[in-house]
């Protein structure tokens, strides 16, 4: 039986948020966010839209400093340490906690080069074309792409693409993957795949994955959180439980009311 | 149960709609005649738009072609404007050589405000930047010859080349920044999220993602400066001056153009002269055309590689 | 915001419950009275009727799957689901209890039993019907307290059990030549019992429905002490 939420601890904690609160200038995008991740899990955010679940992902690996209005409050805790003290480099955060996105977004590159590029630019001194094989065959690609490596990352097809895309995210060799709807422009079929790769991945990764599917969340994810937004709206964290008992018995109204599809 | 429900509905909304339908037949024909009228007259206003441009290509082409030939394309200029013959090769090394330092020194400058003003939106200069460069796209060319003049060619260097390279320079330089910034504006974001998201630092995201992405953009907007400088003539009057020689001198001598001697030829009451301007008016046309054809399949090129 | 389409289907597969459960709580004291007035058309109609509880049964069962599989049920509504297919089940087993009983009323046709014996199968009937009734009523309003007071009730019906049990042991003894018949009559008693447990099984779906923990709700006596469990 997997753990309960409460009871992860060191031994078994990935990153933690600790009261946080996201703002985009004047307007609070999320507050008061506490959770723990765990290690070598897979943890799914669901919400209806805007419930700042994306927000709450991207702020695990500081890519919302990109939004220069963007401020966080609180604390999110990364072995041990708050990655947004004033000493933290945020480049170092991405490097660790890597990000796929909702469409998949290739560089205009080759195949090879695609998957190179990361590890090269953050000073990867071993052998390249090793590191671009194992990287393909974790994201479960290099079957696929072994002969046409130089061939475009553009020459794919979508559920390929977004395959290249977790291959180049793990060939920076990353603690933690975040997860942004990365199967929201896929087909069913693509999207099946991906999930099995999930599986595959938190052998070695920690994954979080924010995901609109419930379905996707409950077929694919060992923890749920489930967001929502308050009259201000605020995303705030509802539950957050073990997936079979999120959609077997949630305990909050409004996670049972949205799961079962009666939400608003 | 549930199964017989359903599907009664479905027949029933089915009838709806295929009564619906019907009934807006008489609408439909009414809205088709309004779209049709509007595309007619969208049409007949590019017809407009596109008459004079055509009448310019088509009497430059009708004139120039007959006064093209061998000769013209491969001598010097001819000192005398009665004497038919000579041509106007001083002219077009002396076009290819100015554009060519412009294009050395425009380009990357161009390139590199724009990229500023697109990656580095959150720095305080960008609004004066922007402010900056389209004030400059909208000097009239004669003050940026009157200012290498001024500077230059009076302080010392007098007319050559270089002095013309750089006026032209001047000129290139808003235009490219501003195609430019459009260009790279239109590098999509998740490309740039996806860089940082692999720990990337903005100078790798911009040298090695953003500016590779937006390349063959950023060469048709580099062309589009080249297209520009080469038909210039009012800046070039002040600072390169002229030359009946091939100059192949960047300081201390005079430069000729291929609008500079088109423009003197085409100022005088001389017959052979007039013929010779039609011929390297053709000649500056077909420059610029071959110019953006090479750019056009460079950038293809380099499409292609990725 | 309602899911008007699946709602209408879960209250239509619902009803079919209660209507199958209101059948079957008649059919049980019927099955009974047959018994006590050895009539053999009746207790024919009853193993007839079976048929037609088993054919509901299947249908209502293969409804409840389709709507999984359409509708993609979560937490409360799809412990209801899982509620219905394990109820139809319950009352299904709960209906063969029922033709069990009839047979015997058949098979004791020929040599007529003692009627004061089969006097208290009455009282006992109707307390494991009422305690079926209430349990449906606890699933119709998803009332949970309910359902926890129904599996206790079940001491009362064990209570005649034992009492009807003791009865037919004495008067075997009295004639030991009726043996065989008062032997039949006895899976009848047994038959009565079991139904009311199975009624225990609806409860704690009921309660499972509701509140999303599944507990036994066995009564503390757990089974009569002559029926080895």
């Amino acid at each position: 039986m997997m753990p309960n939420p409460n009871s992860f601890n060191n031994g078994n904690l990935a990153v933690e948020a600790r009261n946080m609160h996201v703002y985009y200038g004047n307007f609070r995008a999320v507050k008061d966010i506490s959770l723990k991740v765990k290690r070598n899990a897979i943890t799914a955010f669901i919400g209806p839209s805007g419930c700042g679940k994306s927000t709450v992902l991207r702020s695990f690996n500081r890519m919302n400093d990109l939004v220069t209005t963007a401020r966080v409050e609180g604390e999110i805790l990364y072995h041990g340490n708050n990655i947004y003290d004033n000493d933290v480099d945020p480049v170092e955060i991405r490097r660790r906690i890597g990000m796929v996105f909702q469409k998949p977004n290739p560089f205009p590159k080759s195949i090879y080069e695609n998957v190179a590029w990361g590890a090269r630019i953050n000073g990867y001194k071993g052998d390249m074309d090793e590191l671009v094989e194992s990287s393909l065959r974790q994201a479960a690609l290099w079957d696929e792409v072994k002969d046409k490596l130089n061939e475009s990352g553009y020459s794919l097809s979508g559920g390929q693409q977004q395959r290249l895309c977790i291959a180049r995210t793990v060939a920076v060799k990353p603690d933690i993957i975040l997860m942004d709807e990365p199967t929201s422009a896929l087909d069913p079929v693509a999207t099946l795949r991906i999930e099995e790769l999930i599986q595959d991945l938190k052998e070695k990764y920690t994954i979080i994955i924010v995901t609109h599917n419930m379905q996707q969340a409950a077929r694919a994810s060992d923890y749920t959180a489930f967001f929502n937004m308050d009259r201000d709206r605020a995303g705030y964290l509802v539950e957050y439980d073990r997936t079979p008992d999120i959609f077997t018995t949630p305990q909050n109204e409004l996670t049972e009311q949205y799961i079962t599809g009666r939400f608003g | 149960m549930s199964i017989t429900t359903t599907s009664t509905e479905t027949n029933s909304s089915q009838k709806r709609f295929t009564l619906g339908a019907s009934k807006m037949s008489g609408n439909y024909a009414a809205r088709k005649r309004k779209s049709q009228i509007m595309e007619g007259i969208l049409f007949l206003a590019i017809l407009l738009a596109l008459t004079p441009l055509a009448l310019i290509l088509f009497e430059v082409i009708r004139r120039g072609a007959s006064a093209m030939n061998i000769e013209f394309l491969t001598s010097v200029q001819n000192i005398s404007l009665i004497r038919e013959g000579g041509g106007y090769l001083n002219g077009l090394v002396g076009t290819l050589y100015m554009v060519a330092i412009a294009s050395i020194i425009a380009v990357p400058l161009g390139v590199a405000t724009a990229t500023y003003v697109v990656e580095y939106s959150d720095s305080k200069l960008v609004p004066f930047i922007q402010f900056f460069t389209d004030v400059m796209t909208g000097v009239p060319s004669i003050f940026v010859g009157l200012f290498i003049y001024t500077i230059l060619v009076q302080g010392g260097g007098g007319f050559s080349t270089l002095a013309g390279g750089l006026a032209l320079s001047l000129l290139m330089i808003p235009i490219i920044a501003r195609a430019s910034e459009e260009v790279i504006r239109l590098v999509p974001d998740d490309l740039r999220n996806a860089a940082y998201g692999l720990g990337a630092r903005r100078w790798q995201v911009v040298m090695q993602i953003v500016l590779p992405t937006a390349g063959s953009g950023l060469i048709t907007a580099s062309m589009l400066a080249v297209a520009r400088a080469a038909g210039e003539t009012a800046p070039l009057l002040l600072t390169a001056l002229g030359a009946f020689k091939i100059v192949p001198e960047l300081l201390g001598s005079p430069q000729a153009a291929l609008p500079l001697i088109i423009f003197n030829e085409a100022r005088g009451p001389f017959e052979p002269a007039h013929a010779r301007a039609w011929a390297g008016a053709l000649e500056l046309m077909l420059l610029v055309l071959l110019l953006t054809l090479i750019a056009r399949a460079i950038g293809r090129k380099t499409e292609a590689a990725i | 915001m309602p899911r008007t389409l699946f709602d209408r289907d879960l209250q239509a597969l619902q009803n079919q419950i209660l209507q199958l459960g209101s059948e079957v709580e008649e059919n049980l004291i019927t099955a009974v009275t047959t018994l006590q007035q050895f009539d053999a058309r009746t207790a024919r109609m009853l193993i007839h009727a079976d048929e037609d509880i088993n054919a509901a049964r299947i249908k209502i069962g293969l409804d409840a799957l389709t709507l999984i599989a359409t509708q993609q049920p979560f937490a409360g509504d799809m412990r209801r689901i899982a509620a219905i297919i394990e109820i139809v089940g319950e009352l299904e087993r709960i209906h063969d209890y029922v033709k069990g009983i009839a047979k015997i009323s058949l098979m004791l046709q020929e040599t007529p039993i003692n009627p004061a014996l089969l006097r208290d199968f009455s009282p006992m009937a109707e307390k494991s019907r009422e305690m079926l009734h209430n349990s449906l009523t606890a699933f119709a309003e998803r009332d949970a307290a309910l359902a926890r007071q129904i599996p206790p009730e079940d001491d009362v019906v064990d209570e005649l059990y034992n009492q009807i049990y003791l009865q037919l042991l004495q008067a075997i003894m009295q004639k030991p030549e009726m043996v065989e018949q008062v032997n039949t009559l006895s899976w009848a008693l047994h038959n009565l019992e079991r139904a009311a447990d199975r009624v225990i099984n609806i409860c704690e779906w009921v309660v499972y429905m509701v509140e999303g923990v599944y507990r036994e709700m066995d009564s503390e006596l757990e089974a009569p002490p002559f029926v080895g469990r």
